[in-house]
């Protein structure tokens, strides 16, 4: 299978100027750094639990808490997640990767260091192609560069509020596994920066390698963002920390770009410095300036040895890769002969994209349209209305694919396959495959298409609606689909609508 | 009675196994003499006399029903950096002076589960920084032999007990030469095996590269019989290493048996000029030049070597020691455990004072060191420069050992000497001259003793191997033993009945 994230026609040249994206006259410059948390079990050096959201210090070992004599012990699920990021980033891989120690004091950094990667790390240069502006007509490709990718430990966190008057530490997050993926400074706008994050996103979920739930900290940006005037030296940067929706990051970058364009146009100088967003005020603080930076002293931390990556562990996992959004959406729409639209919002995620799969996979490639039709609008409407995702689907795609097969033999009209989907939806089927078919069986849902019992219920229908009849024969068109409708109404919504319509044009004359 | 702390390790399984005493006797022979004597040399920070007494009934009620652990029910005790279940563990610091550990280390477990007895946890220079006994915070111990000198540093409260008699074995650590030189101060065998031999899980780390536990005892069997409990790869170490796993007692046993009037014939002993150098007391070159002719003696071939300068090597340890330890020791900063500072008005002034009286000047002092050889700048003169040279100590090892079994010499340059109010750090440092190299190669190495002084001080002689040849050092020191009588001398406080 054919890795890489990238078909030629998307690979665009790196660092074209976009005129287009300067902003009065200045040229943006962003830089990202992306720590996402790996989805292990255990934490990165000790078997602690890396569950979310439970009494603080109860998910803590003794090696989390760094009490004296503890040692860090590598967690070898991380690596294979790194690596297969690695691979999904067309990177080179650190084959020979080692941990270093980077010693500073705080509260919530037990140990007064972070073991993290800092001169040998597991996944070396690599690239991603994203689509700034997707779905909206100014979409364009860009092809951004990634510096390198590492292994490192999360800190633990303060707590303010707990007890009155103190500060209280949380360790249940120390030691989470985190991989920080470190960008070229490559994005021109905030646009291409939320692209490249949200590529990022998608690549890291469809990996299955984290969960990226940015609401809980487990994916988190910090946005490096320069302005300069076209063709000058990089600007002094500042860097926008712990931006944790996407909706933020946009406006945390705008409003960042502005204050640096106002302090150079006012005469003054961007300092280097470390800021805040606040979404409430929508502005941008200073939280520290380079002045107090720490020199965190690195070096290669004595307790863990170096990894050493055998060629044969890199092909396995490359053998194992799903195939990724790129290829896939190109193979929907190849293939499968689904829109562009359509190929990319099944692709949305890896769940969606083998929902749908799974459903074509049993009606035919032939039908995949109408599959696309009924995951993308009937199921996707239901699940975002209960605000769901496609995993938590009530429908299996078995279930899915069975109704759709009713469809196809014209056992459903469409008006009965939405009777037949809600009760799918409402679990009303039961578990099985065959959950349509029971549904239709027992709701009596059977589309009629017997010809003699259909024109006797239009018989019917004429005798009982001689009026509408007449209206019809001097000339009312509309009358016509009162009588469709009084058909359908007493066949129950199970005739077949065509059949209704030729045997009523017949009989009218 | 009174003699029973005489007895060698394997006496005492034997007069167990026969019945002679029970281990409840022996274990309050040795609370009775620790009672009575360890005042005059302060080698216990914490005594675990109750739960030892407790150890013990139960050890004579298990060998009652069969129990056949050869180690069960022998007395025995832990130098303070391991860290023991429920029991105070301070490593020699205030830092720590009201630590009680939530978990034990592997190795105290190891021996637990042995069927050892804990008489409890020895005292030590602070965070095993020293080669003196004088940086501990419960005070400096006393030599055994001479009670105004020494005991030897970092393990010297491990040393003392042994020489005192108030245990038959204890563990220690050596980090650079932390086990060698108190064994040679005080009389004993140590022995520091090969570096992941051992785990470090749970041994308060100095500077996680050098350090490795290991025994120390009266004899090299006594040396060997602690030390097999105490091996063994440990999956919650990173640098704990998958070997074989040599029986050392057996080891021993079975080179006895096949040694006849020349036990060591073919043994080829390295011999480098660089450890007869200046500094080298005229006594101690004596006892150490009498024991190589004693070696001939007994068969083997004594060979010249080339070993990295001593003063390259002093210098460099002394650069990456700190530096680790400077990391190793940021997790003391009184925020979750150990010592923390009255009424700190900020978080700053939490971290620096709960520091500044937390630790002693001897390991503030390496902090600084440390952190000023990592430090924005200096990392690659300092750090890099140090850690290459270490390579070049690990290859010239490996040439030396290429015409060689074993290298040996004299452990410290100097007997015992007095606790000096004034001693130069740097001086003490010199100490360690010997003994250093063997732990930036991570090779293994014991202490014998070979001689006392005109002042009747021991001088120790130092036995460096190859990589995993724990038993072949045993055994040239046992077989060496076998001939010799030095091992057999007691210090003073030993001498003493109760």
């Amino acid at each position: 299978m054919n890795t890489a994230t990238t078909t030629d026609n998307n690979a665009v040249r790196k660092h074209a100027v976009r005129k287009e994206l300067f902003v009065d006259g200045y040229e943006v410059v962003i830089g990202i750094e992306i720590h996402c948390q790996l989805n292990t079990e255990s934490k990165i050096f000790s078997s602690a639990p890396t569950d979310f959201g439970h009494e603080p210090n109860s998910q803590a070992s003794i090696v989390d808490l760094g009490l004296p004599g503890v040692l860090p012990v590598l967690n070898a699920g991380v690596v294979d997640r790194a690596l297969k990021f690695g691979i999904g980033v067309n990177a080179e891989l650190g084959l020979f990767n080692t941990f270093d120690r980077k010693n500073y004091f705080y509260p919530d950094l037990p140990k007064g260091y972070q073991i993290t990667q800092m001169a040998n790390p597991i996944v070396g240069e690599g690239y991603i192609d994203v689509i700034v502006n997707e779905g909206e007509k100014n979409e364009y490709p860009k092809r951004m560069g990634i510096t390198r990718a590492h292994l490192e430990e999360d800190a633990g966190k303060s707590v303010h509020d707990a007890v009155d008057g103190m500060t209280g530490v949380d360790l249940n997050r120390a030691g989470t596994p985190l991989i920080e993926i470190v960008s070229e400074p490559d994005m021109r706008s905030a646009h291409e920066a939320l692209a490249y994050i949200k590529a990022i996103h998608q690549l890291v979920t469809w990996l299955g390698i984290s969960d990226a739930v940015m609401a809980e900290g487990s994916f988190r940006c910090d946005c490096n963002v320069s302005v300069r005037k076209p063709g000058a030296e990089l600007g002094t940067r500042t860097e926008l920390k712990n931006l944790n929706s996407f909706r933020f990051i946009e406006r945390a970058i705008n409003r960042e770009i502005e204050r640096q364009i106002d302090i150079i146009e006012d005469g003054g100088k961007v300092i280097q410095a470390t800021m805040l967003y606040d979404p409430e005020r929508d502005e941008t603080r200073t939280m520290r300036t380079k002045e107090d930076a720490n020199d965190y002293r690195y070096f290669p931390d004595p307790d863990l040895l170096p990894v050493r990556i055998e060629q044969h562990t890199v092909d396995s996992i490359k053998a194992a890769m799903p195939e990724l959004p790129v290829a896939r959406r190109a193979r929907f729409e190849e293939a499968l002969g689904l829109s562009e639209y359509d190929a990319r919002i099944l692709t949305g995620s890896r769940q969606l994209a083998d929902y749908f799969e799974d459903v074509v996979a049993e009606v035919g490639q032939q039908d995949a349209k109408m599959a696309a039709n009924w995951v993308m609008g009937d199921l996707l409407g239901a699940l975002n209305k209960d605000d769901k995702d496609i995993i938590d689907s009530p429908i299996s795609a078995k279930q899915l694919a069975g109704m759709l097969e009713r469809i196809k033999d014209d056992t459903l009209s469409g008006k009965l396959a939405k009777k037949v989907f809600s009760a799918l939806y409402e679990r009303e089927g039961g578990n099985d495959d065959d959950a349509a078919d029971k549904i239709i069986e027992e709701k009596g849902l059977k589309q009629e298409t017997d010809t003699g019992a259909i024109k006797a219920i239009v018989e019917e229908v004429i005798a009982k609606n001689q009026p509408m009849v007449e209206e019809y024969r001097g000339g009312k068109e509309k009358a016509f689909n009162g009588l469709v409708g009084q058909v359908m109404k007493a066949s129950r919504g199970s005739a077949n609508p065509q059949q209704v319509n030729q045997i009523l044009k017949e009989l009218l004359g | 009675m009174s003699e029973l702390h005489l007895l060698s390790t394997q006496q005492l399984i034997m007069g167990l196994q026969d019945k002679q005493f029970s281990s409840l006797e022996l274990t309050e022979h040795y609370i009775k003499r620790i009672d009575a004597l360890d005042s005059k040399i302060n080698s216990f920070i914490t005594h675990t006399s109750e739960t030892a007494r407790a150890q013990a009934q139960a050890a004579d009620e298990m060998r009652a029903q069969g129990d056949k652990r050869r180690l069960l029910g022998v007395p025995m005790a832990h130098k303070d950096i391991f860290c023991t279940q429920g029991v105070l563990t301070t490593c020699g610091s205030k830092m720590l002076h009201n630590f009680v550990s939530p978990y034990n280390a592997t190795i105290v477990s190891n021996i637990d589960k042995a069927g050892m007895i804990s008489l409890g946890k020895l005292n030590m220079d602070e965070f095993a920084m020293g080669s003196d006994n004088s940086s501990s915070y419960y005070g400096t111990v006393q030599n055994p032999w001479d009670l105004e000198r020494v005991p030897g540093g970092s393990s010297g409260g491990s040393a003392a007990a042994v020489a005192a008699g108030f245990i038959p074995v204890a563990t220690g650590s050596d980090t650079g030469g932390s086990i060698r030189q108190p064994a040679s101060f005080c009389g004993l065998t140590g022995i520091k095996p090969t570096y992941g031999r051992v785990s470090r899980f749970g041994m308060i780390a100095y500077a996680s590269s050098l350090d490795q536990a290991g025994s120390m005892g009266r004899s090299a069997k006594d040396c060997a019989y602690l030390l097999q409990p105490m091996i063994g790869h440990d999956p919650r170490d990173a640098t704990s290493i998958k070997h074989d796993m040599p029986d050392y007692v057996q080891d021993l046993n079975d080179a006895e048996a096949a040694a006849g009037d020349k036990p060591f014939d073919g043994l080829r002993i390295g011999v480098a000029k660089e450890y007869f150098s200046k500094g080298l007391d005229a006594e101690v070159e004596q006892s150490v030049r009498a024991a190589l002719k004693k070696y001939e003696e007994l068969g083997a071939t004594i060979v010249e070597v080339n070993i990295t300068d001593p003063d390259i090597t002093l210098a460099t340890y002394y650069m990456l020691a700190p530096a680790e330890a400077s990391s190793n020791l940021s997790r003391f900063d009184g925020v979750r455990f150990g010592y923390r500072c009255e009424n700190p008005t900020d978080l700053i002034d939490l971290y620096t004072r709960s520091r500044s009286e937390g630790f002693g000047p001897e390991v503030q002092r390496r902090i600084l060191t440390g952190t000023y050889a990592l430090s924005a700048g200096y990392f690659d003169a300092y750090y890099t420069k140090a850690q290459k040279i270490r390579r070049l100590i690990v290859k010239d090892f490996e040439d030396a050992f290429a015409n060689c079994d074993v290298i040996a010499s004299p452990t410290a340059p100097t007997a015992a000497y007095k606790l000096a109010e004034d001693l130069d750090p740097a001086t003490m440092y010199l100490g360690d001259v010997y003994t250093i190299a063997v732990n930036l190669a991570g090779l293994p190495a014991l202490s014998q003793p070979v001689g006392l002084t005109s002042e009747g001080l021991p001088v120790g002689l130092q036995l460096i191997g190859q990589y995993w040849q724990e038993s072949k050092l045993l055994a040239t020191a046992h077989l060496f033993q076998q001939h010799t009588d030095h091992h057999l001398q007691h210090s003073t406080i030993a001498k003493e009945t109760v």
